[in-house]
């Protein structure tokens, strides 16, 4: 694993799974939604709003496992000091907020017209709320001081206790009465018609490729910017 | 031991430390972080005519019944341990049927009924198109039609 953590070699794999992971995003992405949202039957309760789910469940699932993998970071980052992790979980910290924030948008356009509520503070819908407040911390610590490496460190300090988020998220619809409904798709089996549910899974499938995508690209234009701001500041020294 | 192996244990052991926490504290605060009160817990509840609470439950089959002034709709809710009886006059979510799930806004009135201010209807995590709820509909009642020898 520590071989991976050299940004040189870092940077040779990622340029091309870079593309890769881009072009298999795009292309399960459209035919997840297409196949969603034009081929799949509408739902024998909620009718044709059942059809927010090709984006709402991936935003949900991602927006998870994106925080999952900032915790991964931000403890790589603290415990072997990484350069690597801390550049991950900066990249990654805006492209989960924008899918959480997402999630909740998505999931407020379905409650109108199924629950017949825009918002209420349940414990799912909190916890979630939260979960885009923890992205938003992070973004907010790793640029709130003037020595980068020091933002780093607060907003992997934040990142790693934010962690304690994930199973509330996930549990609070059973352990509390929730307006949100249970998971429908766990270890055991789904509770989702196989007609929805394989441009579900095609649709999170590609979203969790741009998602890779996103923060690959991410990663490579901060490790660009600060080969950037080093060398300026080895020329500054030199001149 | 190392710096680095310092760093492991401190930030392993308050990693698992906290989560841990979350996962012994969090399912005990039922009564606090509930969204709504279930039938049989509001018994436990100790709730007082006229305070402002949420009741979720199903709603019973065979349960609503259209009062004649049009608007007013008496209906049960129930946990399947203790059904509770609602009153609620007003527009009801597109989703608000028997057997489906229904949070109401209010206060018990003296006399035992929930007098309910608003309904949210509350979905399930089941999804299907509805040529397969049909068939499901249509096998439980010839289940229920055939004679049981």
């Amino acid at each position: 694993m520590h071989r991976y953590a050299n940004p040189k070699r870092f940077l040779e794999i990622a340029q091309p799974i870079t593309m890769w992971t881009l072009l298999g995003g795009l292309v399960l992405v459209a035919g997840g939604l297409w196949w969603g949202l034009f081929r799949a039957p509408p739902d024998y309760l909620q009718g044709e709003s059942v059809r927010i789910i090709y984006i709402h469940v991936p935003m949900a699932w991602l927006s998870m496992a994106g925080y999952l993998s900032c915790g991964v970071a931000a403890f790589a980052a603290l415990v072997w000091k990484h350069p690597l992790a801390e550049v991950a979980l900066v990249a990654l910290a805006p492209i989960g907020a924008v899918f959480s924030a997402l999630c909740l948008l998505t999931g407020s356009l379905w409650g109108r017209p199924t629950w017949g509520t825009y918002w209420v503070w349940d414990g799912r819908l909190t916890s979630v709320l939260v979960l885009f407040f923890l992205y938003l911390g992070i973004i907010a610590l790793a640029r709130g001081y003037d020595d980068p490496a020091r933002g780093a460190k607060m907003a992997s300090v934040l990142a790693l206790f934010g962690l304690v988020n994930l199973p509330i998220i996930k549990f609070s619809v059973e352990w509390w009465n929730t307006l949100h409904q249970p998971a429908s798709i766990t270890l055991e089996g789904s509770s989702i018609d196989q007609a929805m549910l394989w441009p579900l899974l095609a649709s999170a499938a590609g979203f969790s490729f741009l998602m890779a995508a996103a923060t690959l690209m991410r990663m490579r234009a901060l490790i660009a910017a600060r080969k950037r701001s080093a060398r300026a500041a080895r020329l500054a020294q030199t001149a | 031991m190392k710096p680095k192996h310092q760093r492991l244990a401190l930030a392993g052991a308050a990693v698992t430390a906290l989560i841990v926490a979350v996962l012994l504290a969090m399912p005990a605060m039922k009564a606090g972080a509930s969204f709504f009160y279930a039938p049989a817990d509001l018994a436990a509840a100790n709730v007082t005519p006229g305070q402002a609470i949420r009741l979720g439950g199903l709603v019973e089959e065979g349960s609503v019944e259209r009062q004649p002034d049009g608007i007013t709709i008496h209906f049960r809710v129930t946990d399947r341990l203790e059904a509770i009886p609602v009153r609620y006059a007003g527009l009801v979510p597109d989703l608000f049927r028997e057997g489906q799930g229904v949070i109401a806004d209010g206060s018990m009135d003296p006399d035992g009924t929930f007098a309910a201010d608003s309904l949210l209807a509350k979905h399930d995590e089941n999804y299907m198109p509805p040529e397969v709820a049909d068939a499901l509909a249509k096998a439980e009642a010839e289940a229920k039609a055939r004679p049981v020898l």
